[in-house]
């Protein structure tokens, strides 16, 4: 498959700061890429440079085959961009805002109307189109901006925050929509929201202090969540040596009388050999339960070795 | 694509109370001076008609009417122009033109022809009063066309300078403030040239004044028109690189 997105070695300094250091990637077709950091972590900046906004101090941005620094404007052409700030003229209506950036985008004249309709049913814009953007509340700007950003059709989305603000049934129906565009379209979405990732992403990456120190697939994901550990608890105390030798435990931690944190791999073999043990030397199971790593805990616990 | 921005930029303006606002008080203010004028040739007239080779209509009125609606538009064309670029980089709109398949030079040229749109509309609506004087009278036409050339030649000028200052100022009215600024030493340069008789080239040539007038009388001189245009080249060219610029600030 071909990669929609090639970002090679990408780097950027301010001054002296540096904000994005050596990020390297690549978006296919078909896939959601969840772009995470805490704030200040080069998120943005990241999205303006491969957005155009934005020069990169060194590194090679391609998109669909065209350099955006040699090519822009064949690179550009398919790319949808959101900003954190959605960029709408207050004093159009949501008609007239949608019609200027189809013909900003070179949409052919007679097909503008059909990208604009399809554009706003996407969005549920529909109802609202012919009132001012000024007049219309935060959460559907935000969707003006989405709109904006489809309307091309392009091949890449790059959405920088795009559920902040919006209440919790928008968020949804914005997440869907997202999976929804995400089938045929490639998407980065910046977030610093952890379920944001989960519910809608197919990849991850963590970028912390301008460095990607995480690039995994939820799929993986999901796997090193599962390297997590296991509630026991026994009417008798256990013999934590014996439990030890079971294949797939890692450390035993003694929480309280008869309580164990098994640290394991949460698989249905080790945690069925455990169970067995236990019911074979007569300990009387009487809590099993496992502990599966949230991503938030993988998040700190990534961020805050590196700082 | 050029002509999108254009188009947008102008009714943008007609959106906003602003361009009204403009379009009245300066057709009000210009009526006022040019039935002035009106009033004065008709006092004047009689004693006229007994001199050879006498100023005519175009001399009268004409002249004078162009002259002062230049001066207006030295006070107009910054607070026209001071949103341009500076607005939207401050609304944070600017990103949608910089992510939009077209080219910085594209930005700005169809930002200067919809801000240059209005004040050619100025520039129309100020002609039309010299014209309502054939209902009467006679008109010497080349003089009528030059002071027009001369007017639209200054206003593109005017505008340019306007568009730079408001890719580089932070804030609109500090772009609003350095137009004015540049513009008016430039139009009173001339003025400390002629002092204690020792003229200075450099100033002369610099000075919009002289070459606005020196298009007005009617002489058509390649120097004066050519020192429009590169004005105007050279502003617009300055705030292409300005804008550019953005993309890498350091």
């Amino acid at each position: 498959m071909t990669n929609l997105i090639t970002v090679d070695h990408l780097c950027r300094y301010y001054g002296k700061v540096c904000a994005v250091n050596e990020v390297s990637f690549t978006l296919a077709k078909g896939e959601v890429l969840g772009f995470l950091g805490p704030n200040g972590a080069g998120k943005t900046t990241t999205m303006q440079m491969l957005s155009g906004n934005l020069a990169p101090s060194s590194g090679q941005i391609t998109i669909n085959g065209f350099d955006l620094l040699d090519q822009p404007n064949q690179a550009k052409r398919s790319l949808g961009y959101l900003p954190d700030t959605p960029p709408l003229y207050k004093e159009l209506s949501v008609q007239e805002f949608l019609h200027y950036c189809a013909e900003l985008q070179g949409i052919a004249k007679n097909s503008i109307a059909q990208a604009i309709n399809h554009a706003q049913e996407r969005c549920g814009l529909t109802a609202v189109s012919h009132r001012l953007i000024a007049n219309l509340s935060k959460g559907f700007q935000q969707r003006v901006g989405i709109a904006m950003a489809i309307l091309h059709n392009p091949d890449v989305i790059i959405l920088d925050e795009p559920t902040v603000g919006l209440d919790p049934i928008q968020i949804r129906e914005i997440r869907a929509l997202i999976r929804e565009l995400g089938q045929d379209h490639g998407i980065i979405l910046s977030t610093h929201i952890l379920t944001e990732v989960q519910e809608s992403c197919t990849h991850v990456q963590i970028i912390h202090q301008g460095q990607l120190i995480l690039s995994e697939s939820i799929a993986g994901l999901n796997k090193t969540m599962n390297t997590g550990s296991l509630h026991v608890t026994t009417r008798l105390p256990a013999d934590t040596s014996l439990l030890l030798t079971i294949p797939g435990v890692s450390s035993i931690e003694t929480l309280a009388n008869n309580q164990l944190k098994i640290y394991c791999h949460v698989t249905d073999d080790t945690t069925r050999h455990i169970a067995e043990t236990i019911i074979a030397n007569g300990w009387e199971l009487q809590e099993l339960t496992p502990v599966k790593k949230s991503m938030e805990d993988i998040f700190i616990a990534l961020t805050q070795d590196n700082s | 694509m050029i002509l999108t921005i254009a188009k947008r930029e102008f009714k943008s303006l007609f959106l906003s109370p602003l361009a009204w606002t403009v379009l009245a008080v300066l057709q009000g203010l210009l009526a006022y001076l040019f039935l002035t004028q009106v009033e004065t040739f008709t006092l004047i007239q009689p004693k006229l008609a007994s001199i050879d080779g006498a100023p005519g209509l175009a001399d009268i009125v004409v002249t004078p009417l162009y002259g002062n609606a230049a001066i207006i538009l030295l006070l107009v064309t910054p607070l026209l122009t001071m949103r341009l670029i500076c607005e939207e980089r401050r609304n944070k709109t600017l990103s949608l033109l910089l992510s939009a398949p077209i080219s910085t030079a594209d930005i700005i040229l169809g930002k200067y022809l919809g801000s240059l749109g209005l004040l050619l509309l100025v520039v129309f609506l100020v002609t039309l009063m010299p014209l309502s004087l054939l209902v009467g009278g006679d008109l010497d036409w080349g003089k009528l066309a030059a002071n027009l050339l001369a007017l639209v030649l200054l206003v593109s000028a005017f505008t340019a300078t306007g568009l730079f200052m408001s890719t580089v100022a932070g804030h609109p009215t500090v772009a609003a403030m350095g137009t004015f600024g540049v513009l008016l030493l430039l139009w009173i340069l001339d003025w400390s040239a002629g002092m204690n008789d020792r003229r200075s080239e450099l100033f002369e040539y610099l000075s919009i004044l002289r070459h606005f007038q020196n298009l007005q009388s009617g002489q058509l001189s390649s120097v004066d028109i050519s020192y429009f245009l590169l004005f105007t080249a050279t502003f617009i060219l300055l705030s292409i690189r300005s804008l550019a610029n953005d993309r890498l600030q350091k």
